[in-house]
């Protein structure tokens, strides 16, 4: 196992951040963390590159103890917090150069576990940190964070504030870093992103709601979904919630997802009820169930 | 070692690429010293002085032919009446009125007593002090006078037993004032400097987010504070170099003592510096935090360090309170190896208890510096 967490428990003030969060990751997996903003997500990395400590529960890294063994865990971890932390004043390569320094090795040494990465921003490598467009500036970390060929490598919400674009190759590099043995444990806000990971944690509220792989969790999702759409959604809404037989109805893009209490569901009759309501160009169909509609019901 | 060399080119690099730090490091010292080194002095010229001569004999205008040759005062203004003089008092016309009463010149001739009545403006208290100084030194020197040319030669010999001291100023002849206040000028900019740029350079990188990635490296601590302090330790030095330059060519500040042991002392004193820039570092989360606190505790020690008012004159607890005082430690071994040529025997107290200082402060500094919270 790579990563271990047992019943770890952290507080701020009264504020619990972290409730009795317990999950393995296995060597070479690619885990996501999923959960909306101030889940905990945040401070679960912070335990385990051992920049907090846990008020209660005992957390394992690449086989060492967080609190015991935690100078070795520096020395075997790659970190990319969410914001970007690295020498603005200084240029690419040297950003590099530092950290390879650092941590006691050479870029040359490791070149090719970033290779891929660095080859993208090598033609901007004498341009200051600062001055980097977003997407340049997450390759620039990532490479910071791979640097000393880390086992484990921990990436905070790494695509947050990115271009779709560069947040699809992102995920890229990462299947690809993925092969080269590295455990990721990756945080991410995104529910599409979620369906990437090997497996993924439903977080809230500092909980883990589930863990499971992506197409399993989808699985477990008690009905059908049915995208219905109209000419007015917010009437659409407030229609379907005065429906005495709707379990669940919420706006999902361009449609409402609605679930119905009932097994066997006749949409002839939901039909009628929306058109009595005054709604045209009514559609009603099932859908298949997402990541986000699995969140939504066990957040209920 | 090599990381530690690292850290101390990457910190340079930082401080000569940020371009609106260079000036405030480098030039600002330099204007202060300049300027201040210029107009901090204790000499009050064209003290604005008005009379009123009630006797009008020939001896009240004598006295005050004296105050119109001096360089101090300018006479402004003769009144005829005390009201009126009281009047341009309060308007600010005048700072000083001299009132010379009736029957000045015969009481004097009569070997009796007289008065002089001395009106000073003293909302600046120090420079009514200063002003009272002056004008005593010049009636006295008015009596001495008066006395001789009035006795006759008969009496003289027992009338004029006058004791005079005549003081000599050692290692300042001619109390010349940029004298000592330039070595002192010169420790304020090196500490001031030092402190505020260690104080806000790891805040800085709180602040920016690159101390948690150090954070998660396997640097360890004191790697970390060595190289970032190291450039600071070297900028004081850089900064004194640069001072005691502008001094010797500028206002030709004697140097007596060796620089060496200037050098020496310095380099133990930019140690307390550097550790107290630490420990605010520790505690604040900003710059700007940093910066308030730094401001706190230098304007502290500037208006304790005995620079401006003598440490002597404070009362007995702040007397005591100086003894924390690090600037007040730099400030007078400057003047002693300065002016006087003090040698390493003689600033080894004072060295002693500047070190301890250093032990002490970097050593709340590291233990207060966390990887971890």
């Amino acid at each position: 196992m790579s990563i271990i967490i047992k019943n770890i428990n952290k507080s701020f003030n009264q504020v619990i951040a972290v409730n009795d969060v317990s999950f393995e990751v296995k060597k070479g997996e690619l885990f996501g963390l999923i959960g909306p903003d101030g889940a905990g997500k945040t401070t679960i990395f912070r335990i385990l590159t051992t920049l907090l400590f846990a008020d209660k529960g005992f957390a394992k890294v690449a086989g060492f103890d967080v609190i015991k063994d935690y100078k070795k865990i520096r020395s075997n971890v790659g970190y990319m917090p969410g914001r970007f932390s690295l020498y603005q004043d200084l240029t690419v390569e040297e950003n590099l150069t530092f950290f390879a320094t650092i941590f006691g090795t050479t870029i040359e040494e490791n070149y090719d576990l970033i290779k891929d990465i660095y080859i993208q921003i090598e033609p901007f490598k004498n341009r200051r940190a600062g001055k980097l467009s977003g997407g340049m500036k997450q390759k620039l970390a990532l490479s910071c964070a791979l640097i000393h060929k880390p086992k484990v490598l921990f990436l905070d919400e790494p695509t947050t504030g990115v271009d779709p674009v560069s947040r699809k190759e992102f995920w890229e590099m990462l299947k690809r870093l993925q092969q080269k043995g590295i455990t990721i444990l990756v945080s991410t806000p995104y529910m599409d992103e979620a369906a990437l990971c090997d497996r993924i944690a439903l977080i809230q509220n500092g909980k883990i709601l589930q863990i499971d792989d992506p197409k399993e969790i989808v699985k477990h999702f008690p009905t059908t979904i049915y995208d219905i759409k109209a000419n007015n959604i917010y009437k659409l809404l407030l229609a379907l919630k005065e429906y005495k037989h709707s379990y669940s109805v919420y706006p999902f893009g361009e449609f409402v997802h609605y679930t119905d209490k009932r097994d066997a569901f006749d949409t002839k009759e939901l039909f009628q009820f929306l058109k009595d309501k005054g709604l045209n160009n009514i559609i009603i169909q099932p859908t298949e169930t997402t990541i986000e509609d699995t969140f939504m019901e066990l957040a209920k | 070692m090599n990381t530690i060399l690292y850290i101390v080119q990457k910190e340079f690099k930082q401080i000569f690429r940020n371009k609106g730090m260079l000036p405030i490091i480098f030039i600002l010292p330099l204007l202060q010293l300049l300027i201040l080194s210029n107009a901090a002095t204790f000499e009050i010229k064209n003290i604005k002085f008005s009379y009123i001569d009630n006797d009008k004999s020939s001896n009240s205008r004598l006295l005050i032919e004296k105050f119109d040759a001096s360089t101090y005062f300018n006479v402004i203004s003769n009144f005829s009446s005390i009201k009126e003089a009281k009047a341009a008092m309060s308007k600010g016309e005048v700072e000083v009125i001299l009132e010379i009463p009736i029957n000045f010149e015969r009481q004097l001739s009569n070997h009796k007593d007289t008065d002089l009545s001395i009106t000073i403006n003293a909302i600046d208290g120090a420079a009514a002090g200063v002003q009272s100084v002056y004008i005593n030194q010049i009636v006295q020197t008015f009596n001495k006078n008066i006395t001789i040319s009035l006795s006759t030669p008969t009496e003289n010999k027992s009338s004029t037993k006058i004791i005079e001291s005549i003081p000599s100023f050692w290692y300042n002849i001619t109390l010349n004032y940029k004298t000592f206040m330039v070595p002192g000028i010169l420790v304020l900019l090196v500490s001031m400097i030092t402190l505020f740029l260690s104080g806000m350079n790891i805040v800085r990188e709180k602040e920016i987010g690159t101390l948690e990635q150090m954070n998660v490296t396997p640097i360890k601590k004191s790697q970390f504070i060595i190289g970032k302090l190291f450039p600071f330790w070297i900028i004081g030095f850089v900064l004194l170099t640069i001072g005691l330059v502008i001094s010797k060519i500028i206002f030709n500040t004697p140097m007596v003592g060796s620089l060496w042991l200037i050098y020496f002392y310095t380099a133990i004193y930019l140690l307390v510096i550097l550790g107290m820039g630490l420990f605010i570092s520790n505690f604040t989360d900003t710059q700007q935090q940093a910066m308030f606190i730094a401001w706190f505790f230098i304007v502290i020690f500037i208006l304790m360090s005995g620079l401006f008012t003598p440490i002597e004159s404070m009362p007995y607890w702040a007397q005591i309170l100086t003894e924390f005082n690090p600037i007040k430690y730099f400030v007078e071994i400057m003047r002693m190896v300065m002016l006087k040529g003090s040698n390493f025997v003689d600033i080894i107290p004072l060295l002693i208890k500047t070190l301890f200082y250093a032990v002490i402060m970097n050593g709340l500094a590291v233990w207060s510096y966390k990887k971890t919270n």
